[in-house]
């Protein structure tokens, strides 16, 4: 019998004598033993064998390399503290803390998450998070429809994350696009019928956005405006909610997520306290105890599934609990100066990898639009680059497909490693 | 103990102006002064409120916050519906080795080509195990698989030119997931009762099945615990009126090597690897709902999925795909702690299913007498329970806590008053059972003032819940 399985010969002898059967076989009497059958797996492997394999499978993949790849999913340095944290059995081994009483630390961490992206965002009220960055931009675009009431049609454009708007037209959502030029949307022209008006920022090519202009726009029209914002630029850049924004949404993976080849990461979304009852998902609110103790409990529960069914805003039900709580972590030990520092760091790099690629001869794709940490720069054969800088130990960046490769450049790398990077496609 | 002080602060109430929990290297380059490079009004002007907080004291306040949570490393926690079982180690070591935990998403497959192979063992495992050929690891959680797979239903009926296919049929007793999926794929829901096994109840599915009829979304084990014996009639019904059989895959811990979906006539149905292959429910997520389908569904598949051809592992966009619904892959974290947990069991997966229902059987047959059994006969991983006339389901669950058990799953199904759903998995020794069934017994016949003050050990008391509803504070 296996290790995870607890019983003995004679623990199931006296089980099966107390049910009143004769074998396990018994227990499976009103299943047709058509149905059943041997299942065809790979022989059982100890724990040592299946973590060999795991470590085979792992040098299969090109990592631990200088990364310049991002295009929404960034490598930054992750505290040690956060994985610590994550490892407690507590945190890791719970369910969804429907029992109050027992599951407190899960809630609090919740309210503090909530907080602490609310704060980000300076919107009033934010959720327990959502599947991912791009499921949080379809869900704020499904609320943008409710809210409206109309049918479920958004703006965007070439700025939005392709994968994102991928997402948003699975789900139905009719997608309107709008004009860029030199790498920023063209706010002006937004049909008067759309629920929502999308703004990304920094936005897929790495340029700040106007988010003004978007909020502007979409009220024009009676519209929401939704921006979607990296969680560390907002350490340096003006909060969505203070420039008109009704819904922030985006993507926690920056706040202490590895990248593991896309997941999990979580979605954040904040709103204002007026469109609560349409905010899908969990939301923990303060209480308190039969005692009169402050205590935490998940509220506004006729919103969700289980309770309102057909009905529910969504059918969202298990969320990103344990990276939401990496993101608590994370921006708790960073602080708004370690979150700025973060912002500034990489920003300064990316400046210096963009000034020395002018330098060399490159272009950049949109020279007179301002950048953060993300910028596209022109190059010939993007995809020989990529060879050539996988050659020389490094991980090159997207190959945006028309002649320009998207390069992020976060915190961790280096003076040496950007101007090695800049040594290797000029020589490419 | 912990002061009342520690248990009641905020992490940004520990904190002063100027403290840090983390340094970051130098700048090895020239500082950018963005005020250079942006207009003032895209600045920030006012910081963020957040906690300034050293090391140490956030990592006291978390692993404080930890001890007032309980898990499966801590207590036993039958939660019905959820499959809490032991979440063992080596998965946590598979998902931090560092040639997984650094790898880029969007690093090209042949970069990538360890984690592409996970998932093509992966997809053929779950195919082996459901019966089901065509895979899909991309959606995030099980109510994403259901909408993925309703989509997936819903794309097919396009494609086929058939646009009457408007309504989903959804049993009274399932999962809240399922109707709030049905509506958000566009159809309409329309619930159907049960029969005394708290099962399908065939005659008025036939009644109800006609050519608007896209799909019948059945659980099985059913959420009373049941095995649904009509299972092949029900599928025969649907087929018969063109339509398709989703299984809700919650349960499937009953089902490994005892029931495969496919020979009893599903087409398509979610996973939860999170309950049934053990990656951990994390407080409430991450999870994955891969979905399995026969080739009848197969084109219109997430897009992408993992396929090899020769000796490489590549993307490919199923020829009619509904799109994608993640941003990248998939939860991958997860995809790789079910992988491990596969090979672990091979066909040993069996003995798991066994030892699940064998646990809920003892339980039922314990409990009942003291405790009503609304469907007293052979149940699969898990058991539906009614307390003793009088008593309230949330009375018990709370009175357990203080015998140290997290409560069941409690007035779900819906169709039983005051249900309690007992899945103890199969993770738990004859003792814990036994003793867990002893504290049942006891809060039978443990009064009703008792039961009502209850909890007095844990962390707090019964919460004002409609005071965090009228008087909404979600943040600081």
């Amino acid at each position: 019998m296996a290790r995870f399985t607890p019983h003995t010969d004679s623990d199931i002898e006296e089980m099966l004598d107390a049910i009143g059967v004769r074998s396990i076989d018994d227990l499976f009497a009103d299943v047709s033993p058509k149905m059943s059958g041997e299942l065809d797996l790979p022989p059982v492997l100890s724990e040592y064998e299946a973590l060999r394999d795991v470590e085979e499978a792992a040098w299969e993949n090109d990592t631990g390399l200088p990364m310049f790849l991002g295009a929404g999913a960034y490598d930054r340095i992750i505290p040690s503290s956060v994985s610590a944290m994550l490892s407690r059995g507590e945190f890791l081994t719970a369910y969804t803390p429907y029992q109050s009483e027992v599951s407190q630390g899960g809630l609090q961490v919740i309210f503090e998450f909530q907080s602490m992206i609310s704060e980000l965002a300076a919107l009033e009220i934010s959720n327990a998070s959502v599947y991912d960055g791009a499921n949080a931009v379809v869900e704020a675009a499904l609320m943008t429809a409710r809210l409206t009431k109309r049918d479920p049609k958004v703006a965007v454009s070439a700025g939005l994350n392709p994968r994102y708007r991928e997402v948003i037209e699975t789900y139905g959502v009719e997608i309107v696009e709008l004009s860029h030029n030199n790498g920023t949307t063209n706010f002006s022209d937004v049909p008067d019928d759309v629920s929502g008006v999308f703004v990304q920022n920094p936005n897929y090519f790495g340029n700040i956005e106007d988010i003004e202009a978007a909020s502007e726009a979409a009220h024009g029209v009676d519209a929401l405006c939704v921006a979607v914002c990296d969680p560390i630029s907002l350490s340096l850049l003006e909060a969505p909610g203070n420039l008109g924004a009704d819904i922030a949404v985006g993507e926690a993976q920056p706040l202490g997520m590895s990248l593991s080849f896309g997941g999990p990461y979580a979605g954040y979304m904040a709103t204002k306290e007026k469109f609560v009852r349409q905010l899908p998902g969990r939301i923990t609110g303060e209480t308190v105890d039969k005692d009169g103790k402050l205590a935490y409990v998940l509220t506004l529960r006729g919103r969700e599934q289980d309770i309102r069914r057909a009905r529910a805003n969504s059918n969202i039900c298990t969320n990103q609990a344990l990276t939401a709580l990496a993101a608590t972590v994370y921006t708790a030990l960073m602080g708004p100066e370690g979150l700025r520092e973060v912002a500034e760091l990489s920003a300064s790099k990316a400046h210096y990898l963009a000034e020395r690629l002018q330098a060399s001869g490159f272009r950049l794709r949109y020279p007179d639009s301002p950048f953060l940490w993300e910028f596209a720069v022109e190059m010939e054969d993007v995809e020989r680059a990529n060879e050539a800088l996988l050659d020389a130990g490094m991980i090159g960046g997207l190959d945006l497909g028309d002649g320009a490769m998207l390069v992020a450049v976060t915190e961790k790398r280096t003076k040496e490693e950007l101007d090695a990077f800049v040594e290797v496609v000029a020589n490419a | 103990m912990l002061s009342e002080k520690t248990l009641g602060s905020l992490i940004r109430d520990k904190g002063r102006p100027g403290r840090r929990g983390f340094t970051l290297p130098k700048n090895d380059v020239e500082n950018l002064d963005l005020e250079k490079i942006l207009p003032k009004k895209a600045l920030r002007e006012e910081k963020p409120e957040l906690a300034e907080v050293d090391e140490p004291t956030a990592v006291r306040h978390y692993t404080n916050l930890s001890r007032k949570n309980w898990g499966i490393d801590t207590n036993f926690y039958p939660l019905g519906s959820c499959t809490m079982k032991h979440n063992p180690r080596a998965n946590e070591a598979a998902a931090a080795t560092p040639g997984f935990a650094s790898l880029h998403p969007l690093q090209p497959e042949k970069q990538s080509q360890g984690a592409l192979r996970v998932m093509h063992e992966l997809q053929g495992f779950l195919s082996e195990v459901s019966g089901l050929s065509a895979v899909s690891l991309q959606p995030l959680a099980g109510a994403q698989g259901e909408l993925t797979s309703i989509l997936m239903v819903r794309k097919y009926f396009e494609d086929a030119g058939d646009t009457g296919r408007t309504t989903v049929i959804v049993p009274e007793t399932a999962h809240g997931t399922n109707p709030a999926t049905a509506t958000m794929a566009g159809f309409k829901s329309k619930e159907i009762g049960v029969d005394e096994h708290g099962g399908v109840d065939v005659e008025e599915l036939r009644e109800a099945v006609d050519e608007t009829t896209a799909a019948l979304m059945i659980t099985n084990p059913n959420t009373c615990g049941v095995y649904e014996r009509n299972i092949t009639e029900i599928a025969e019904i649907l087929h018969d009126a063109g339509a398709f059989l989703y299984m809700d895959g919650a349960n499937m811990n009953a089902n490994m090597g005892r029931m495969r979906p496919a020979k009893a006539g599903v087409d398509i149905m979610h996973y939860n690897l999170h309950k049934t292959f053990s990656t951990p429910h994390g407080g409430g997520g991450p999870g994955c709902g891969a979905i399995a389908s026969t080739e009848k569904l197969a084109p219109f598949r997430p897009d992408p999925t993992v396929e090899k051809s020769g000796d490489e592992f590549r993307f490919v966009r199923p020829e009619k795909s509904i799109g994608r619904v993640a941003g990248f892959h998939g939860n991958f974290g997860p995809i790789l702690r079910a992988w491990n947990y596969i090979k672990m069991h091979g066909p040993e997966l069996r003995d798991v299913t066994d030892m699940a229902v064998l646990n809920a059987n003892y339980v039922r047959a314990k409990l009942g007498g003291a405790y009503r059994v609304p469907y007293n006969e052979l149940c699969k991983h898990e058991v539906v329970i009614q307390p003793p006339e009088g008593k309230r389901a949330l009375d018990i669950a709370k009175g357990l806590i203080d015998h140290g058990y997290h409560p069941p799953t409690i007035y779900f199904p819906l169709v039983v008053k005051e249900a309690m759903l007992i899945e103890p998995t199969e993770s738990e020794s004859k003792e814990t059972l036994d003793d867990f069934i002893g504290a049942m017994l006891e809060l039978a016949e443990t009064s009703d003032e008792d039961l009502e003050a209850s909890p007095t050990t844990a962390p707090t008391r019964r919460l004002d819940e409609t005071r965090a509803a009228r008087q909404l504070k979600a943040r600081w």
